[in-house]
């Protein structure tokens, strides 16, 4: 459905989005995922044909961009990050609005206004000035706007950002719910959301693509190591630190010990596990077996977090992007 | 020509939604009425005076009052229309709303034609508010018809370029209040110009008084329709949207 080859969109000084290439296949959800200023608003830009590429090609529904951006405009509903909305009109005009200029023959405009009204729930507010709406009722007039025409290809960027908790559930089973009919692609910095909504990740940082991959794949990969912080009690230098070193290493399945503190009676390690081995059961019972005190055993876990800082902190496009 | 109108009514409600269209018909209104009593007020004792003294050359109603009022109105418009245009795409960049209108099927040209049409319709209200003075001569006097259509004639093709060079600048910036004061700057350089030039002959004195706008409108507010006005103000229009349609065709390529 969504195919990008080789983007490249360089502004006046910087370079926004370095070579980019994925696909995106028809009904799926991808989320694009990257810190602020990455080059997520950049791409989507390009895709819905607001700014041209430098270089490379992304084509739509086998519709260039750059060749034939009406077909393509046709076929896509954006969301940009700030809702495009007209604070002088009331929802249900401005919605009547965009249907027009979307094209929507205008026998079925009532019908289709009417219809994702009710999907994005802002149907109690129709007659109300939109500038006089709450943040989280913008967000969904504006995703609103963005399926009225019922678009094949739907790009969202950053649908969740500033609504409460209980908008951002909403909003994201509303999204779920447009999958399959919509092949979706969706920005955001929030790690959970995209667990939570979509079947595939684009990671991208400082313009480049970082990893490509389904989620599960991805979170299987990025979780299957652990950390884990231990704490021995310690009165006038016993146990011995190295000593103590020396046993957790020998523990099966552990990658690496790092001292952290020896200080105030007490020794504190970082014991961290290879791929997918669960180690805290063999560490404790070493600990007690070689007749130390256990005063803390708790996994600090690698989080998605920390391997998504990793990923788009430093180079790792080899290790993880070249499986896809 | 669907999405030209469709953009075009939306640029219009937006207007009247604020008070910006009510505040600047009543400017228009209260400046206008203002010149058309101090003008009937000379008219009035000009030709008591030579009533009295007997004689002089006959008195015209089109002639004295009518053609400089409306001279009058066409010098008002230069601060209109950067009040019209400032918003017409600067807003749209602030809130974002640009974003809407390039990403849905419709054209640049459709876009540029429709807001500069919303313009032109907001420019006609404000400049219907004159007609009440003006149908007050008709029913107190007997002037011409012919050559008052003709100089609102005038009147609307020297908005619509200026309007269509306001929106140009509009393009240029998402500052509402520097896309004003550039257009004001500019509608104010483009009535000045034949100040500088009109005691001038040669050929600079010529083009530069041909680029006048006013110096074009000085025919139509005689009542006269000269070919060579028509197409300086119609070549104008197209030239000010053709460049808008480029500045936001680069504009994609640099933003």
């Amino acid at each position: 459905m969504i195919k990008v080859e080789g983007l490249t969109k360089r502004y006046a000084r910087t370079v926004a989005v370095d070579n980019i290439s994925f696909e995106v296949e028809k009904g799926q959800i991808v989320g694009f995922l990257g810190p602020n200023g990455a080059g997520k608003t950049t791409t989507m830009r390009v895709l819905t044909c607001f700014l041209p590429p430098s270089e490379g090609k992304a084509t739509v529904a086998g519709f260039d961009v750059l060749e034939n951006p009406m077909e393509v405009k046709k076929r896509i509903g954006y969301l940009p990050e700030t809702p495009p909305l007209y604070p002088e009109m009331e929802v249900v005009e401005y919605l009547n609005f965009v249907g027009k200029l979307k094209g929507i023959a205008s026998g079925e405009i009532p019908q289709r206004v009417d219809d994702v009204m009710r999907r994005c729930a802002v149907a109690d507010v129709r007659n109300k000035l939109i500038s006089k709406l709450s943040k989280g009722y913008r967000q969904r007039v504006g995703l609103a706007q963005a399926i009225i025409h019922n678009p094949d290809v739907l790009i969202l960027d950053e649908p969740t950002s500033g609504l409460d908790p209980k908008q951002i559930i909403e909003t994201r089973e509303l999204i779920r719910s447009l999958a399959g009919d919509h092949t979706i692609i969706l920005s955001t910095h929030i790690l959970t959301e995209v667990e939570q909504s979509c079947e595939r990740v684009i990671i991208i940082s400082s313009g480049k693509l970082v990893a490509i991959d389904s989620v599960a794949n991805l979170t299987n990969r990025l979780r299957g190591s652990e950390a884990v912080a231990v704490e021995l009690e310690a009165t006038e230098g016993r146990p011995n630190p190295s000593e103590v070193q020396q046993r957790l290493e020998q523990v099966s399945g552990v990658s690496r010990v790092v001292m952290k503190d020896s200080r105030n009676g007490r020794l504190a390690f970082e014991v961290e596990s290879l791929q997918g081995r669960q180690i805290r059961a063999d560490l404790a019972r070493t600990v007690v077996n070689s007749g130390w005190n256990l005063n803390e055993l708790r996994s600090v876990g690698l989080s998605l977090e920390d391997i998504f800082l990793q990923l788009t902190a430093s180079e790792q496009k080899d290790t993880v992007g070249a499986k896809e | 020509m669907k999405s030209i109108l469709l953009i075009c009514q939306k640029e219009l409600k937006s207007y009247f939604a604020s008070p910006i269209a009510y505040l600047l018909m009543a400017f228009f209104g209260l400046i206008f009425g203002f010149g058309m009593f101090t003008a009937t007020r000379d008219f009035v004792r000009f030709s008591f005076q030579m009533q009295m003294q007997g004689g002089g050359a006959p008195m015209s109603v089109n002639e004295q009052i009518i053609r400089p009022l409306l001279g009058f109105g066409s010098t008002i418009s230069l601060f209109l229309v950067p009040m019209i245009t400032m918003r017409l795409f600067a807003e749209e960049k602030r809130s974002g709303t640009i974003e809407l209108l390039l990403t849905s099927p419709v054209t640049d040209t459709q876009i540029i034609v429709g807001k500069w049409l919303g313009a032109m319709l907001l420019y006609l209200c404000i400049l219907l508010m004159s007609v009440v003075n003006v149908a007050l001569l008709f029913a107190w006097g007997k002037p011409d018809v012919a050559p008052v259509l003709v100089a609102y004639l005038g009147l609307l093709l020297q908005a619509g370029c200026l309007l269509a060079i306001g929106e140009f600048i509009s393009t240029t910036t998402r500052n509402q209040i520097i896309a004003g004061g550039v257009t004001f700057f500019v509608c104010l350089m483009l009535w000045l110009l034949n100040w500088f030039t009109s005691f001038d002959s040669g050929t600079l004195a010529t083009i530069v008084n041909y680029l006048s706008i006013v110096t074009h409108f000085d025919n139509f507010a005689k009542g006269v329709i000269e070919t060579k006005d028509v197409i300086f103000y119609l070549s104008m229009i197209f030239f000010a949207l053709f460049i808008t349609s480029r500045s936001m065709e680069s504009l994609r390529w640099r933003s």
